[in-house]
């Protein structure tokens, strides 16, 4: 059994002798994306996989675990993990654990601190916590993030985003119920199986796949009707993950909307350009500023090519590119607000009326700070400035229950219904 | 015929309307959470009532309705969308719509863009919560509006939710205020709490519709609403039954209506909680479980039979009075438990002459009083001496327990829980003020479900299947219950649900051991709620092993105070000597005194500072005087409280120096004095002035200022001084000034106490949501920019950027020299606070002060948002430094948390400088929904605790009740005077 090491401030390393026969499990967040990513790491041999675990324990757990003001995905998440380590499962004194960590002054740069503390509570501590983070902080010598492997990530959040905003707007209007769910399924196979043999990341080989996917989901027959067109915003974790959404966007698609869910791709370059924001606004390191430049520029790259492709088919609606949505907030807030999803929430609200999406659920964890800010706040100059704008901010926490904010979006929906059939 | 069916949190309104669309139908009844088949009944009667008719059309609304609807393949409409169709044709003049319901509070604007406001799920609800204030008052709702016509003044009751309002008036209560005041009270914090949670910055004018049970049965609520809008409201015929007369005019497919009774008899919901398992197997697991608490009692005694002295212990709690007798053998000779209907004076007064009446010999050798009422008890009846409830407690079980390790008490607001090491306390919980889900829970439900409290819980001891309704406070659970119900859960199972839940509560929420070690083996439970079995039961079940409940758990403050009371004396004896003990007497007053006695309360403003309290003066026959309402002591000793003990008051005098100047060639720029600005005033003060501009600073907060500015903020859940910030920039707004400067900074200075320097992210902000919810038309110009000093370097470059933007001739070299004064002003004004501090502690110590580290944010300084805390503590004899004075003292040191914040840095550091002095103590000071509190509380706990010192949180929000902080501030520092005399004798 690998000797356990570590830091300075008691946190245990994840060596590489652990990478050899620890289990590493990661919370699911998004099933398309990190279902892809998972390959990147399977195939750099570590021993990768995703919870996808819902069963009501977890939030239980969390709760005991985990101060109860902390924010809701902290509680869900540390809970996931506890329930798994609890399950027998797996091996405890073979498993580690690999949290995100966005950093930056909200809450959620701690939860891995709250994980570790929660899993010391818990009589956990002999399992090794992985911060996942672009920021170089927390070394592991068993466990770090190279160019190579950051670019294949990236490939794998970029295929995400497509398959998602294609099925999506399939999955209203197919004939055959089911046909788009295949479709991802596919693809995500075929997908992993180039990972599987180091093909598909580079961006000629994106390039061909975006193509072949767009034409594939193109065929799939459709009866279209006028539906209502809800987009999803909010804090990224209750967003995307239908465990902390109460199966959201299943609840959406019951009620007969077309929905859109903005990519992840976007979030991330938020993050990244954030710190040269910071330069630009306060002065700063100029190394830094032209590292973040860097990886913001490969961003772009990927993205363009990405948006070249969906344009070819105007059946495909799709939100601008990231630089081009900094114009929309000017005067609503400024870019130098990073903290959490920061002034690119406002942003994709705004993008999303601007494309039909004119009916919005603004999805945050109760007693979220950034979205005091950045979310609830803006609302209303949001509606001020975009009449037509129908945007209810929903708040989810293991208190709230689904009757009342299923109530309070079928009351948005009723508002679109109207506006609709106008 | 055209029927609608609103299915709502506690009642059914059924409408059916002729194919003219006119009402020929209409009915109204309470539920009791009997949904389905209460609608099935209303669908039958609409059936009966028109034999004939064949061709029926139904739509349900209703928050209740909606899995019911989709059961039975009925079309369902949501409320607000029917109402707003109801009023469409009914009142289609109409602007704005207010309703609220059982549960529920809606805003809905109709002119232009329409827009629906509901309440969050956390304001609570508005028609549950006058309910729940009329029991409080022990009066019907109807008689409360009757009161409110009669009222000649207001009391500030927190608008925010129903439990936060509930302290508020317990208080007042207890006060004796004049139920009449207080009934037009309630209203107004109805209204306040409607128009602040629900407007958000948008207007309410033009013509306004009432709608919904409480606007339709109590004028006197229309006419606060009217009053607060400055307009004449309109409540419409039918004015209860909008919901279902929209869902009426959206019904056009024809149902069978056989048939949907039919499914209806079916309908069982799927049951989307979480089951438990049954309290009890069997009835001989209960009868087992019975005999041995029954094991837990004391000894009893006949009052009138009794000879000797007895000495008297009184608990006047925050709903019930209990009383008890003891004799010699501390046998309990007589007892009372007795709700107190809002005024505990009389009810002591019947009970002591009742006791005099029994036993008209009785040598009354010592009397002890204790709980919220503690200070008016004791004035009015003359009583010995007050104990704090903590101890009066603690007392109490040590006599079933001596060696009790933890002991909980709940009772029917409020929840203790306290440690036990070496017979002292050592930590003490205290649920807060959002957490009360406690024994009047459970009775305030019971009643709208129809039972007793006792018949009520008594149901949950044999459900089978128990659901699961969360560990959250009551208005939560409020909600959680609203969903068993849809779900066809019966009223067996919640019950025990919800007797789970208080006992989930207590321990997840209040307690919050990090596991069932952490409370020890040894428990005694107690209070009025644990003698409900269902509760008792599930505390066992959740921690895993037998606990003990006194058979007089309903008595036990009393209890702990007649023991008190015979302690006490007996020391005394010891000291003195040893006398005749027949002449040990009790101050209590004689029964000639009790019939003869008088009360009378005459209400006056404080004036003595700026909170301007509002004070309940209490005169007793005899010329005993009480006075109640007040933040601090000054009334009532006369004296104030003064920096040279306290730094808060220093703070406040240091940033009351910058005051406004005009600019000799330039703008005036204001300053709003809020969140991060309470630090950095001086700095900007000075930046500003030294260019030539002129500089208005907005004053202290107050409740005007508060409210000046409350219909602009946009999240209900945000903390309180965020949103005082609103009225600030309203009041820098009127002064006209040129510009307004509230930039937004990501950062804070680096004071090198943490990994990182951040701000929390609604002080980072905040000025984006001030720039968005409030308009800003020519003047003054709003400045929100992001800027960052923490990088002095390039702070003056940018400034100069920035400033060029806005302002004419601005000389870059001129910024320097203001910004490098700024620094320096900084520095001064840190080193003026941390000298002060310095000088408060040699002081302290050579008076022989406890010197106690209030530890907070640089805004907890604003009088507003800390409700004179700070003097409070002063009133008890303590001096009150703050964790920004001495932080500075400790370096960098790891802690468990990654410390990126800059102000939360600090609080780490004080905890830990605290460990190394023997003199101080920590008391944290939290805004409500301060989301970084979540993690600095456990971690400054931690460290605190390590240091082998006493934790002690207070929780603040809008909430003006010091109650709670009393007695946990008592209980401090009586925990610690009891470990100084461990520790010394």
């Amino acid at each position: 059994m690998a000797k356990i090491k570590r830091a300075k401030n008691g946190r245990i390393i994840f060596t590489k002798e652990m990478k050899k026969d620890y289990t590493i499990l990661v919370p699911d967040m998004l099933p398309i994306h990190f279902e892809i990513m998972k390959y990147v790491f399977l195939n750099e041999g570590y021993k990768i996989e995703l919870l996808q675990t819902a069963n009501p324990e977890i939030k239980q757990l969390g709760l005991r675990y985990v101060h109860n003001d902390t924010c809701y995905p902290a509680l869900l998440v540390i809970g996931q993990f506890l329930d798994a380590l609890e399950s027998g499962k797996y091996d405890v004194n073979k498993t580690a654990l690999l949290i995100m960590q966005t950093g930056g002054g909200c809450r959620a740069s701690n939860y891995i601190h709250l994980l570790r503390k929660a899993l010391e509570k818990a009589g956990y501590d002999q399992v090794p916590v992985i911060s996942f983070n672009l920021s170089g902080v927390e070394y592991n010598s068993g466990f770090f993030l190279t160019l190579p492997i950051i670019r294949k990530c990236i490939a794998g959040v970029i295929y995400g985003d497509l398959l998602m905003l294609l099925s999506n707007q399939v999955k209203a209007y197919e004939v055959q119920k089911g046909d788009a769910n295949r479709m991802i399924e596919k693809w995500v196979k075929r997908i992993t199986e180039q990972f599987q043999h180091s093909r598909g990341f580079a961006l000629k080989a994106m390039k061909q796949n975006f193509e072949h996917i767009i034409a594939s989901f193109a065929k799939i027959p459709i009866h279209k009707v006028p539906k209502v067109k809800v987009g999803i915003v909010g804090e990224i974790y209750v967003k995307y993950a239908s465990f902390a959404n109460n199966s959201l966007e299943a609840f959406l698609a019951e009620q007969d909307c077309e929905i859109m869910v903005p990519g992840l791709l976007g979030f991330l370059m938020f993050k990244v350009d954030a710190r040269i924001q910071d330069v630009k606004l306060y002065g700063g390191s100029r190394i830094k500023f032209a590292v973040a430049t860097f990886l913001l520029n490969y961003f772009k790259k990927v993205e363009k090519a990405f948006m070249e492709c969906v344009d070819k088919y105007p059946v495909f609606t799709q939100l601008s590119s990231y630089e081009s949505t900094k114009p929309l907030v000017d005067g609503l807030i400024g870019v130098g607000n990073r903290m959490g999803e920061g002034w690119f929430l406002p942003a994709e609200m705004i993008e999303l009326v601007n494309h039909g999406y004119e009916n919005i659920v603004c999805t945050q964890p109760f007693g979220c700070l950034p979205t005091h800010v950045c979310g609830k706040g803006m609302i209303h100059r949001i509606k001020e400035l975009y009449p037509q704008a129908n945007i209810v901010p929903i708040d989810y926490d293991p208190g709230a229950t689904r009757v009342n904010q299923e109530n309070r979006i079928k009351l948005m929906l009723a508002v679109a219904r109207e506006a609709m059939e106008g | 015929m055209k029927i609608g069916l609103d299915v709502g949190s506690t009642t059914i309104k059924t409408i059916v309307l002729d194919d003219n669309e006119k009402i020929i139908y209409s009915a109204y009844e309470r539920h009791f959470s009997q949904i389905t088949s209460k609608t099935a009944e209303a669908l039958v009667k609409v059936r009966e009532k028109f034999p004939q008719e064949s061709s029926f059309s139904l739509v349900i609304s209703g928050s209740a309705g909606m899995g019911m609807a989709e059961h039975c393949q009925v079309d369902f409409v949501q409320e607000v969308y029917a109402t707003k169709v109801a009023a469409g044709k009914n009142a289609p003049n109409t602007d704005v719509i207010i309703e609220l319901g059982g549960e529920d509070a809606k805003i809905i604007f109709l002119r232009g863009a329409m827009e629906a406001r509901m309440n969050g799920s956390c304001a609570g609800g508005t028609g549950a919560f006058i309910d729940q204030m009329a029991t409080l008052l022990g009066i019907t709702p109807d008689e409360m509006n009757d009161y409110a016509q009669e009222s000649s003044k207001l009391y500030t009751i927190a608008s925010r939710c129903g439990v936060f309002a509930k302290s508020d008036i317990q208080p007042l209560i207890n006060q004796g205020a004049d139920k009449r005041d207080i009934s037009a009270s309630i209203f107004h914090a109805v209204v306040n709490q409607t128009i602040g949670g629900l407007a958000q910055g948008r207007a309410i004018e033009g013509n306004v519709l009432y709608l919904g049970g409480p606007l339709t049965f109590m004028p006197e609520l229309r006419k606060s609403f009217d009053q607060a809008l400055s307009l004449n409201g309109y409540c419409p015929e039918n004015s209860l039954y909008f919901v279902a007369l929209g869902a009426a005019f959206c019904a056009y497919k024809p149902i069978d209506l056989k048939q949907v009774v039919k499914d209806l008899a079916q309908y069982e919901a799927v049951n989307e909680f979480q089951t438990l398992p049954p309290l009890f197997d069997n009835k001989e697991e209960y009868e087992e479980f019975q005999k041995r608490h029954a094991q837990a009692d004391v000894s009893y005694g006949k009052l009138e039979e009794y000879q000797g002295r007895v000495w008297i212990g009184i608990d006047a709690g925050s709903t019930t009075v209990k009383a008890v007798v003891i004799g010699e053998e501390k046998e309990i000779l007589d007892s009372t438990y007795l709700s107190n209907s809002g005024n505990p004076v009389p009810i002591v007064r019947e009970y002591l002459i009742r006791v005099y009446e029994r036993c008209p010999k009785i040598r009354i050798a010592g009397s002890c009083v204790t709980g919220y009422g503690e200070d008016i008890i004791k004035n009015a009846f003359s009583i010995d001496q007050g104990l704090v409830e903590t101890m009066a407690h603690l007392k109490a079980a040590q006599a079933f327990m001596p060696d009790v390790e933890f002991i909980i008490d709940i009772g029917g607001q409020d929840m203790k829980c306290f440690k036990i090491h070496n017979a002292a306390i050592d930590n003490i919980y205290l649920n807060e003020a959002c957490s009360s889900g406690c024994g009047s829970f459970l009775q305030t439900f019971a009643g709208a479900l129809n039972y007793s409290a006792e018949e009520f819980s008594r149901l949950g001891l044999f459900s089978q299947n128990a659901v699961d309704l969360g560990s959250r406070c009551t208005v939560f659970m409020n909600s959680s219950v609203k969903q068993a119900q849809k779900d066809g859960v019966s009223t067996e199972d919640i019950s025990a649900g919800l007797s789970i839940s208080v006992v989930k509560n207590a321990i997840y929420k209040v307690i919050r051991p990090s596991s069932m070690d952490e409370l020890g083996k040894r428990i005694v439970v107690q209070g009025g709620t644990f003698l409900n079995d269902a509760v008792l039961r599930a505390f066992e079940r959740e921690i895993g092993f037998p606990v003990v409940r006194p058979a007089i758990a309903g008595l036990m403050g009393a209890y702990g105070c007649a023991l008190h009371a015979m302690e006490t004396g007996k020391q005394k004896k010891k000291a003195d000597g040893e006398k005749n003990p027949s002449e040990e007497k009790s101050s209590i007053l004689s029964h000639q005194e009790l019939i003869s006695f008088v009360h009378e309360v005459k209400n006056v403003n404080c004036g003595l500072c700026y909170n301007n309290c509002l004070l309940s003066v209490n005169t007793f026959s005899g010329g005993r005087k009480y006075i109640a309402g007040n933040k601090c002591e000054r009334p009532v000793t006369k004296r104030s409280s003064d920096s040279n003990h306290n730094i808060y008051k220093y703070k406040q005098e240091l940033l009351a120096g910058y005051s406004s100047v005009r600019g000799k060639r330039r703008e005036v720029i204001g300053l709003p004095l809020g969140l991060n600005f309470y630090e950095l005033v001086p700095f900007w003060y000075k930046f500003f002035t030294a260019l030539g501009f002129g500089v208005e600073v907005s004053p202290f907060s107050n409740r005007e200022l508060y409210l000046a500015g409350q219909h602009s903020i946009p999240s209900d859940t945000v903390c309180f001084p965020a949103k005082m910030l609103h009225g600030h920039i309203q009041y820098l707004k009127e002064k006209r000034v040129d510009a307004i400067f509230y930039p937004c900074m990501s950062f804070n200075f680096d004071e090198g106490l943490g990994d990182n320097n951040y701000n929390c992210p609604v002080v980072a902000y905040y000025p984006e949501v001030i720039a968005a919810n409030i308009k800003f038309e020519e003047k003054p110009v709003f400045i929100n920019d992001y800027v960052g000093p923490h990088k002095q370097k390039f702070f003056h470059k940018k400034m100069t950027e920035l400033l060029r933007h806005y302002f004419e001739n601005i000389d870059a070299r001129e910024v320097k020299r203001a910004a490098d004064l700024a620094f320096r002003e900084r520095e001064r004004f840190l080193q003026q606070i941390r000298q002060k501090a310095e000088q408060i502690i040699t002081l302290a110590r050579r008076e022989g002060r406890r010197i106690l580290v209030l530890a907070g944010r640089p805004y907890h300084v604003d009088p507003e948002i800390n409700h004179g805390i700070d003097m409070l503590m002063n009133g008890f004899g303590v001096s009150v430094i703050s964790e920004d004075s001495i932080s500075h003292r400790v370096s960098k040191f790891p802690v468990r948390v990654l410390n990126q914040w800059m102000y939360h840095a600090r609080l780490y550091a004080a905890a830990k400088y605290v460990c190394t002095q023997k003199d101080m103590e920590l008391v944290q000071l939290v805004s409500f929904g301060c989301g970084l509190d979540a993690i600095t509380t456990d971690e400054v706990r931690s460290i605190i605790e390590k240091g082998g010192k006493i934790y002690t949180q207070i929780k603040i929000d809008e909430i003006t009740n010091l109650g709670a902080v009393k007695v946990r501030l008592r209980s401090l520092l009586a925990a610690l005077e009891q470990s100084d005399g461990n520790i010394e004798g």
